[in-house]
């Protein structure tokens, strides 16, 4: 287990000292941003859409345990097997049971936040098991030996020419080809193999409908349904929050999930397993792991409506400019930000700070979650518990008695002023975070005080 | 208390006050040409249309686009008899070197160029996804207008397995260039039958 602290601006620091780099993945993912524009603009309901999907998932937040109950008796009557799993360990003993029972060393796997949440990978192969994550784009985080950095674009902080050389090393391409066509191509042979040889498969789950006890899986690869449909055990992992009450409902969320994503009408796939295949099995688990707490904490509890579109990652300033890896936990970006603290307020004090509360995330959410006012009370919470960062409470304390006194605030605003004049070396430094990648601006001749004081008449 | 009372329990204590479910309802635009919607769309990611009045032509087109041997698996009968394989499979696995399947589809979507499958349209619910190419066939008048109607025309019908599929299998995962063909099939052609 780590018990190094990680802390946000260390590791954006560290990600911002290729400043090229930066610059091609802040442009990337507003790319992004730009193609969900095109593809939401195009639909004139779309602010209805949202509006409905919001007030769904109220009710679904509302009716949580009545519709678990309902869905998971569903489920059954389909001959699909229900698990339940309190947290994170438990989650991972299920899965490890269920392929012990088998004797099955190997399993193949398709995207799962979840999963990430509960580092299910590690855990298996403690006990012996191999994963291979089947995505391409987590095929090559995992052959990097490092966690996604983006809930919907795993590797989008790799460049073409590292994942040549990854797969150079791993999967025996030439040298230095570092063509994406035939890159995929390569990973498309590799993984057919390991398809057709995995006995258990495990996928994600996008929506679970309590009404017909189906689950719906989207992916535009078709690695998910390649390994459910030619496994002898899928093994389906969902947060409780996935539920949605009926199958209609999906047209709501469907059609919102993919323009918010990337920007395309639809994922290629959308499948909905309802039943097992004749002499084969299907098991769910349903994880709680904190969510019941965060569906108590009033202010938050909004969160729990995420649909895991990545459309806040995309379109977030912070984000874009400082790598999905510096929020050191499985969901980055604003909505990791605000559903980290939940699991751990302490270990996950820096997150909500990482923000500029633009709000830019709020307006882009799918479901309306209200993101950057979250990010604002989580500050309030994470400071009133003791947990704020020492740097930052020290500072807030000389703010507050700036800001309390005239005399201390004329002083202190012609003392900045002189020294960014005489001395911009006193700032212009290493020791100053404002000057890290920037350049501190020109200072102006007065202030608006001595201005006003002068002018007015 | 075993975890799913623990969890449940846990739950019922956080959840808030009962909120009601809001209406869905988004009309479409009735005048639309939803054909050409569909093709439209279809085509911009990466699938291809051909409007067809009979079996012969699919038949004929899949000559033109296989070469002799090439594994062809079709769940539509009437192409069945002219070009696919003798013994239908019963192990999804043996389907591995599928250069082509055929299979019938029960709708199709204009606003996003999907088409709707259950597994009763198929000899394997793996087909669709391990062929390296796939023919949809399609009637041009089964297409809707979005997926409110996709799921009004769904109704409650029972499936062990269903699927919408929208163009090849894709990816961009490599510094977000698209490249076709990432798992699932290289290729999608609906055929609308008129």
């Amino acid at each position: 287990m780590e018990t190094e602290v990680k802390d946000h601006a260390d590791l954006a620091a560290a990600f911002n000292k290729d400043e090229d780099r930066v610059n091609w993945h802040d442009e990337t993912l507003w790319w992004i941003r730009q193609k969900r524009d095109l593809a939401v603009n195009k639909l004139p309901e779309w602010e209805l859409l949202r509006e409905t999907a919001s007030q769904i998932k109220d009710n679904v937040l509302s009716n949580l345990s009545e519709y678990l109950v309902q869905f998971e008796a569903n489920a059954q009557k389909n001959g699909v097997i229900v698990h339940w799993a309190a947290d994170a360990a438990e989650h991972n003993r299920i899965v490890l049971g269920l392929l012990n029972a088998k004797g099955i060393q190997k399993m193949v796997k398709s995207k799962s936040m979840l999963t990430e949440e509960c580092h299910l990978n590690e855990h298996l192969e403690r006990n012996g098991i191999e994963v291979i994550d089947s995505d391409l784009g987590e095929r090559i985080v995992q052959l990097a030996k490092e966690p996604p950095s983006h809930i919907v674009l795993p590797c989008i902080h790799k460049k073409k020419e590292e994942i040549g050389d990854l797969f150079h090393l791993h999967l025996g391409t030439p040298a230095g080809n570092a063509d994406p066509q035939f890159l995929t191509e390569t990973a498309r042979i590799h993984l057919r193999e390991t398809f057709l040889t995995r006995r258990a498969a495990l996928t994600g789950v996008n929506f679970a409908i309590a009404e017909t006890g189906e689950f719906v899986v989207c992916t535009n690869e078709g690695n998910a349904d390649m390994g459910a449909h030619l496994a002898e055990i899928h093994i389906a992992s969902m947060g409780m929050e996935k539920i949605i009450p009926q199958r209609r409902h999906l047209g709501v969320f469907l059609r919102l999930l993919t323009r918010s994503a990337t920007g395309q009408p639809i994922t290629t796939y959308s499948s909905h397993f309802s039943k097992p295949r004749e002499g084969k099995e299907i098991h769910i688990i349903i994880v709680d792991n904190g969510r019941s707490k965060q569906l108590g904490r009033e202010d938050f509890r909004n969160s729990l409506k995420c649909i895991r579109c990545g459309a806040c990652m995309n379109t977030c300033p912070v984000y874009r400019r400082s790598g999905g890896h510096s929020y050191h936990n499985a969901i980055s970006g604003p909505i990791g930000a605000i559903l980290a603290p939940n699991l751990d307020m302490e270990k996950f004090a820096d997150l909500p700070f990482a923000s500029t509360l633009c709000g830019s995330c709020s307006n882009v959410c799918p479901v309306k979650i209200d993101i950057h006012q979250q990010l604002y009370k989580w500050r309030q919470v994470i400071v009133q518990n003791g947990y704020a960062p020492v740097a930052k409470k020290a500072a807030m304390k000389v703010m507050s008695l700036t800001l309390s006194s005239p005399l201390a605030y004329h002083a202190g605003g012609k003392m900045g002023r002189l020294v960014m004049k005489y001395a911009p070396f006193a700032l212009n430094n290493k020791f100053n975070p404002w000057y890290k990648q920037r350049d501190m601006p020109e200072p102006p001749k007065e202030s608006f005080g001595e201005w006003y004081n002068k002018n007015r008449k | 208390m075993t975890a799913r009372n623990t969890i449940l329990a846990a739950v019922k204590a956080s959840q808030p006050a009962l909120k009601p479910l809001p209406d869905v309802y988004f009309p479409a635009d009735e005048n639309a040409d939803l054909k050409a919607k569909f093709t439209e769309i279809l085509t911009t990611i990466g699938g291809k249309v051909i409007t067809a009045e009979g079996s012969e032509e699919i038949a004929a087109y899949i000559k033109t686009i296989t070469n002799f041997g090439d594994r062809i698996e079709s769940t539509v009968d009437e192409v069945y008899k002219i070009v696919a394989e003798e013994n239908p499979s019963l192990l999804p696995h043996s389907l591995q070197n599928t250069e082509l399947a055929v299979i019938k589809a029960h709708f199709g979507v204009a606003e996003n160029g999907a088409v709707w499958i259950t597994e009763d349209l198929l000899s394997q619910r793996v087909l669709p996804f391990i062929t390296q190419h796939l023919i949809v066939v399609l009637n041009a008048a089964d297409i809707v207008a979005n997926m409110h109607q996709a799921y009004e025309r769904i109704g409650d019908r029972r499936y062990g397995f269903g699927t919408f599929i929208a163009g090849p299998s894709k990816t961009a995962d490599i510094e977000q260039s698209l490249v076709l063909g990432a798992h699932g099939s290289r290729s999608m052609t609906v055929f609308l039958m008129r």
